[in-house]
């Protein structure tokens, strides 16, 4: 149930979110020395392309798109289930550490290549461990009794995300070029990612997503307390367990391939939340188309800015969109409104 | 509703230990103690959110241990002591949550499940503000909708604990007459946690006063509020004056008891 007010904007926002994803998408699409025009992309899509340009379409700019809208949409639905099960507005998957746990993870199988587990579920499967086994450190840390404190836990997740990116930072100065740099797994790369890696991460992310939204209705319920949820009949154990399990898991999905992207789950579900109100049933799914486009126009950007390809890392415009805002919500803390 | 020889621990130190007493349909009654007593342990007990270590909660004959939460949850309400609420959900979104344990998963709410909200939002006086954030709201105002949404429960029985914290002395007021017109009005049964004597004087039919982990004094509301009971129990030098008008008790607090009073 949702304010008349309420239900008519989240219509219209899947719209313009639609749109803006259409637009970026055909951005990103037709990013080349010479920018392409859309009926030269559109050429490329129906198969009618005589030219070369398929392979600047479909084998450098396609990928992106896919991996950009996947991982940015795990990291928007990430940072909402965060936020609202640990009733922390500023919780991300960043901001708590999780996704450096998710890239030691994803590091260490690709430096440590074991024979008889392939690469494509090594890699995913050891970022989950490692993300799974920080989500439960911070958590641990930060909850008292049934609360968990908003301080405590912005900075537990500060202090293990500082430990696990020096941990990361070893690792690639011993291997030397045998797994991703320094920077990659610091600020994340959209560039680079094979289909076969792709095609590995989108029915994880897809899976995750179902899951965490079809316990929308119980994350509303926590939102307000666990002794609310439990007053509700909400099995709050069972249910915390399985949100805690499956946001790793689609944070890991999101990390591992392409590094860490910082500040798009915090933000996204945040301004959902201002324009749609809280309702996880309808900000889950608004997260995810929000936090694919997002991440797409923000990897445009990066190539528009320094326009020389992938050169520029992904993580440095989502930074510096990003910490600002951060800044900002610390400043602000809470407005007449509430979050 | 029957509690059976009721014991719970944190950490194997007992919080309450042998509680043994009914209550019964229709009723307010007041579970009253000094903080720390475990009246709010014993509360938690009473609708599963703890489950007890030994002895058992009894309701219509059937043993809680043997309910799902979800089950519970429509026949037991409950307004916890906090009732922060950061995130800005409306008032009808907060009520409407009282019918989740009515729905499947997945389900939505039914055209049935809105009237029953707007239902409970026009008992507790708040139809006026549905659409208001309550993250904007005063302590008082987040109590009633709260209040709401466990009627939208449809509840035989309504939990408080310590419903009276963090009010103004009106809002205590207007939240308990409310609460109190409904048990008379509609049958609910009400069990208050609380230390406020004077409002539990005023609000209770009857009285389990707790102290050191068990019951202390059970029984109609001017047979336990004795000044024996409240030194012991309370530490506090008090009394009750019966209002000519209405018979009802009221009680005077006058003073804290001096330890050495407090032996005898």
């Amino acid at each position: 149930m949702m304010n008349t007010g309420r239900s008519a904007r989240i219509w219209l926002i899947v719209g313009v979110l639609i749109l803006a994803l259409i637009a970026v998408s055909y951005l990103e699409l037709s990013w080349a020395p010479r920018r392409l025009t859309i009926s030269e992309v559109w050429a490329v899509i129906v198969g009618s392309d005589i030219t070369f340009n398929d392979v600047i379409v479909l084998k450098i700019n396609a990928p992106r798109v896919a991996l950009g809208f996947f991982v940015g949409g795990a990291l928007g639905v990430a940072g909402a289930v965060m936020q609202a099960m640990f009733r922390n507005p500023m919780a991300s998957p960043y901001i708590l550490g999780l996704s450096s746990g998710a890239s030691l993870g994803a590091a260490m199988a690709m430096l440590f290549t074991i024979s008889f587990i392939p690469y494509l579920i090594a890699v995913p499967l050891l970022a989950f461990v490692f993300c799974m086994m920080t989500m439960l450190f911070v958590y641990s840390v930060a909850r008292v009794g049934s609360e968990t404190h908003m301080e405590t836990l912005l900075l537990a997740g500060i202090a293990i995300s500082a430990l696990l990116q020096a941990v990361v930072s070893l690792l690639t100065f011993i291997a030397g070029d045998k797994i991703e740099s320094v920077v990659f797994w610091g600020m994340g790369s959209l560039s680079g990612s094979s289909w076969n890696e792709i095609f590995t991460i989108i029915p994880i992310i897809s899976l995750s997503f179902v899951i965490l939204a079809a316990y929308a209705k119980d994350l509303n319920a926590l939102m307000m307390g666990d002794v609310h949820a439990m007053d509700l009949g909400v099995d709050v154990k069972k249910v915390r367990l399985i949100l805690l399990i499956v946001s790793s898991m689609i944070t890991a999905a999101a990390v591992c391939f392409a590094g860490t992207i910082g500040f798009v789950g915090l933000i996204i579900p945040h301004i959902l939340r201002i324009l749609t109100g809280p309702d996880n049933r309808s900000l889950i799914p608004l997260s995810f188309l929000a936090g694919g486009a997002y991440l797409i126009l923000c990897d445009y950007l990066a190539h528009v800015i320094y326009p020389s390809m992938g050169i520029l890392p992904i993580g440095v415009i989502t930074a510096l969109i990003g910490a600002p805002y951060f800044v900002y919500l610390l400043r602000r803390r809470k407005t007449e409104m509430g979050w | 509703m029957r509690i059976e020889n009721l014991s719970f621990y944190y950490r194997s130190k007992p919080v309450i230990e042998g509680i043994d007493f009914e209550i019964e349909e229709g009723e307010v009654i007041g579970i009253l103690g000094p903080n720390g007593c475990g009246k709010t342990t014993l509360l938690r007990n009473l609708n599963k959110n703890l489950n007890p270590k030994s002895g058992c909660v009894m309701l219509d004959g059937t043993d809680l241990k043997d309910m799902e939460k979800k089950e519970i949850a429509r026949i037991i309400s409950s307004i916890p002591q906090s009732n922060e609420i950061k995130f800005a959900f409306s008032v009808r979104e907060i009520v409407a949550m009282g019918r989740m344990p009515f729905q499947e998963f997945l389900q939505g709410e039914s055209k049935k499940d809105m009237e029953i909200v707007e239902d409970a939002m026009e008992k507790t006086g708040i139809t006026h503000m549905a659409d208001r954030y309550v993250s904007t709201m005063s302590g008082g105002e987040r109590q009633k909708v709260i209040i709401a949404r466990a009627l939208a429960q449809t509840p035989k029985i309504l939990l408080m604990d310590e419903p009276t914290l963090h009010l103004d002395i009106s809002a205590q007021f207007d939240i308990l007459n409310m609460v109190h017109k409904l048990s008379r009005e509609e049958g609910l049964t009400v069990v208050i946690v609380s230390h406020d004597l004077p409002m539990a004087a005023r609000y209770c039919d009857r009285i389990v006063m707790i102290h050191d982990h068990n019951i202390h004094a059970i029984g109609k509301t001017e047979d336990v509020l004795t000044q024996e009971n409240m030194k012991v129990v309370f530490g506090v030098k008090a009394d009750t004056v019966r209002d000519p008008d209405t018979g009802k008790i009221f009680v005077r607090l006058f003073d804290s008891c001096t330890s050495s009073e407090k032996r005898t």
